[in-house]
């Protein structure tokens, strides 16, 4: 019976993740490999923020001087260079776009991305920054594979150039196969042409971008953690010492 | 001088009497094991759940356009909120986990049999209002899972005939899901139901010390008064309210032997519970659900609502029914039939270690459909997920039902010993 209920304790504890696990699915993404620790990727990420997404994308809920500081700049470095509007240091990081009027331009207004790497995660965003594709249907001219039809111009075309989509005949016939007409699935794109970056140089400016977003999405990620292997390893601590009283108290039943 | 103060507020309020009653000589059997830490572990949790909530308060903001951004403004500009709102919301989580362990144990071991009926019946009631404590809770961060899962579960009150509509519009405080909701839910989630859950819980363990301790082996360590060789009674010293009535065998006192055994259990706890706070404070998307981390908005619905894990039992149950109002009433059901549990099993053997073959398929079978249909409540419903969510489904209910067949004179248990061993 012992026996049994240890297996049976086992089963639970083991059966759970199993069967969690199994159910997990969705798109492909690109690991994004960014670096929490690397505080120049995280600065060059924010300039990056500043200059090409703030005009739209708000970071609502995140202040200026948090950032400063969590970046190492001085709060008056941090003014001369990256606040241009004359907001004070202890401000939101926010813009003057409409929401209402954004909404007729774009289809919907542009999200708030302060916590966008954990609504989405932050691979998903390295990987949407690199799959936009040339496609005259759109409004903008552009498409994306991860994000379809989504409303937001290529913004960063004139860093990462152009990308084309290319469907391949094994593609078509499946899909013809499965009786399904229109347009097949998108086999891959080639790699971009006429930007100013190489790809190599894109992808690292996408991974500095996604860097500062899952910093913006939990500020004190790091300080969680470095408390926590404190925590833990008191915990453990106390543990020997908790056995050890109650062992010795135990000799009196035993 | 100290003494004599002791002595005087003694007299006025037996405040030592009390302790010796309940902690210092209460007697526990020897022989309990590892399912029984879980009560313990509930309490821990119940005051972390407090005293995170109260500090949470402090700066939470219970309005539509407010409740969201404060949320954020605790994890980034109060100081150790981040650590405050992990500690709330995790807790949430591990309360169920160790509550469902607690009312596991109680059927591994027949802890709800006579003369326990309303201890367990106390527990159940704390599981109810439990759950109503988390899911008002649940949409106070005001994310867009918050919305819709509130949303799914007051719209089932709409399925009841005649007054449903109204009774919707009654528990909303509005048309749609909105900022009133959410100052009703606020005010229940910290005052209300806690308040209630507090004097349920002191209820429980009132009830729990006045029948006594159940153990693994389902053995009573109360013998009749003067049954028992006087070199066989527990060396220990009990109270008299119980040494009084019954001569004590194979107990020791709470405090201090449980109370540093259940230290240690603690400190594992800790050490797991601290590991997900720190490192992985969403828990894999379960503890807090990716869509929460944008607004509530009602234009926006989530790819697949599904309530939090810890509902995910009885939520398939309402989903696999293919009538809204059955479907409500089956899930209703499902907690009531848990309720009437000491009722259905009519055994007189309580610990399943001794108990029929029978009994432990049934338990078996039971435990395996609770964790399914668990882990479907957490999975889009697809035609197949409903499919074994039915049978789930069967197999919960079926669990009472066999137990009160087979456990009227129940053939193939084995003869409980008289004295605890080992």
């Amino acid at each position: 019976m012992k026996k049994f209920i240890r297996a049976f304790t086992f089963g639970i504890f083991a059966l759970v993740p199993m069967l969690t696990l199994a159910s997990s699915g969705g798109a492909h993404l690109d690991k994004a490999g960014n670096d929490l620790t690397d505080k120049e990727s995280l600065k060059r990420g924010f300039e990056s923020y500043i200059n090409y997404c703030l005009g739209c994308h708000q970071l609502q809920y995140q202040r200026y001087n948090r950032t400063f500081a969590d970046l190492g700049i001085s709060d008056a470095d941090g003014l001369a260079k990256y606040m241009y509007t004359g907001e004070k240091v202890g401000d939101h990081i926010t813009n003057t776009m409409p929401a209402k009027e954004a909404a007729k331009w774009f289809g919907s207004a542009p999200p708030d991305l302060t916590l966008e790497a954990r609504l989405r995660s932050p691979d998903w965003i390295y990987t949407y920054l690199r799959s936009f594709y040339v496609d005259p249907s759109r409004p903008f001219g552009v498409n994306n594979t991860l994000f379809k039809d989504v409303g937001m111009p290529h913004v960063l075309q004139g860093l990462q150039g152009v990308q084309t989509k290319v469907v391949t005949q094994e593609a078509i016939d499946e899909d013809k196969e499965n009786g399904i007409a229109g347009q097949p699935e998108i086999s891959h794109l080639t790699p971009a042409t006429g930007g100013s970056m190489t790809p190599e140089e894109y992808d690292a400016f996408a991974r500095d971008l996604t860097n500062f977003l899952e910093y913006t999405g939990e500020p004190s990620k790091l300080d969680r953690e470095a408390m926590g292997y404190k925590v833990i390893g008191f915990l453990f601590i106390f543990f020997i010492f908790a056995y050890l009283l109650k062992k010795e108290y135990w000799r009196d039943v035993h | 001088m100290i003494a004599n103060f002791m002595a005087w507020i003694e007299k006025r309020l037996p405040l030592m009497d009390a302790m010796n009653k309940h902690a210092v000589q209460y007697p526990a059997p020897k022989n309990f094991n590892f399912w029984y830490v879980f009560g313990i572990l509930a309490s821990v949790v119940l005051v972390n759940q407090i005293l995170t909530g109260i500090w949470l308060t402090m700066s939470y903001e219970p309005s539509g356009d407010g409740a969201f951004a404060s949320i954020e403004y605790i994890m980034r500009d109060v100081d150790y909120g981040w650590l405050l709102r992990y500690m709330h919301s995790t807790g949430a989580s591990a309360f169920f986990i160790v509550v469902y362990m607690h009312m596991f144990r109680g059927m591994l071991y027949g802890s709800y049999q006579k003369p326990r009926e309303l201890l367990w019946i106390f527990g159940m009631l704390i599981f109810l209002v439990l759950m109503a404590e988390a899911f008002m809770g649940y949409l106070l961060p005001w994310g867009n899972m918050s919305y819709w899962g509130a949303q799914v579960i007051i719209s089932l009150f709409g399925a009841i005939p005649i007054i449903g509509d109204d009774l919707t519009l009654w528990i909303k405080g509005d048309y749609v899901i909105s900022g009133a909701t959410l100052n009703r839910f606020f005010a229940l989630h910290v005052i209300a139901l806690p308040l209630v859950l507090v004097i349920l819980v002191f209820l429980h363990i009132l009830a729990l010390h006045e029948v006594g301790s159940n153990n693994p082996e389902g053995t009573d360590i109360k013998k009749k008064k003067g049954s028992v060789k006087p070199e066989e009674l527990s060396k220990f010293t009990f109270h008299k309210q119980y040494t009084d009535k019954y001569d004590i065998v194979d107990a020791i006192p709470f405090h201090p032997y449980y109370t540093v055994k259940d230290l240690v259990a603690v400190v594992i706890f800790l050490i797991v519970f601290c590991y997900v706070l720190f490192f992985a404070p969403e828990g894999g998307g379960y503890f807090i659900e990716a869509p929460n981390f944008e607004p509530a908005n009602n234009l926006k619905t989530p790819e697949h609502i599904v309530p939090v894990w810890y509902f995910g039992p009885f939520f398939t149950i309402l989903r696999v029914v293919p009538d809204k109002l059955i479907g409500m009433l089956t899930m209703f059901a499902a907690i009531g039939v848990l309720f009437a549990l000491p009722w259905f099993d009519r055994g007189i053997v309580k610990s399943l270690r001794f108990r029929s073959k029978a009994h432990m398929i049934n338990l078996t079978q039971f435990v395996i459909c609770f964790i399914v249909l668990g882990v479907l409540g957490t999975l889009p419903g697809t035609d197949l997920a409903n499919f074994i969510g039915r049978i789930a489904t069967i197999g919960y209910f079926g669990f009472f039902v066999a137990i009160w067949i087979y456990s009227k004179d129940e053939k193939g248990t084995k003869p409980v010993p008289e004295r605890v061993s080992g």
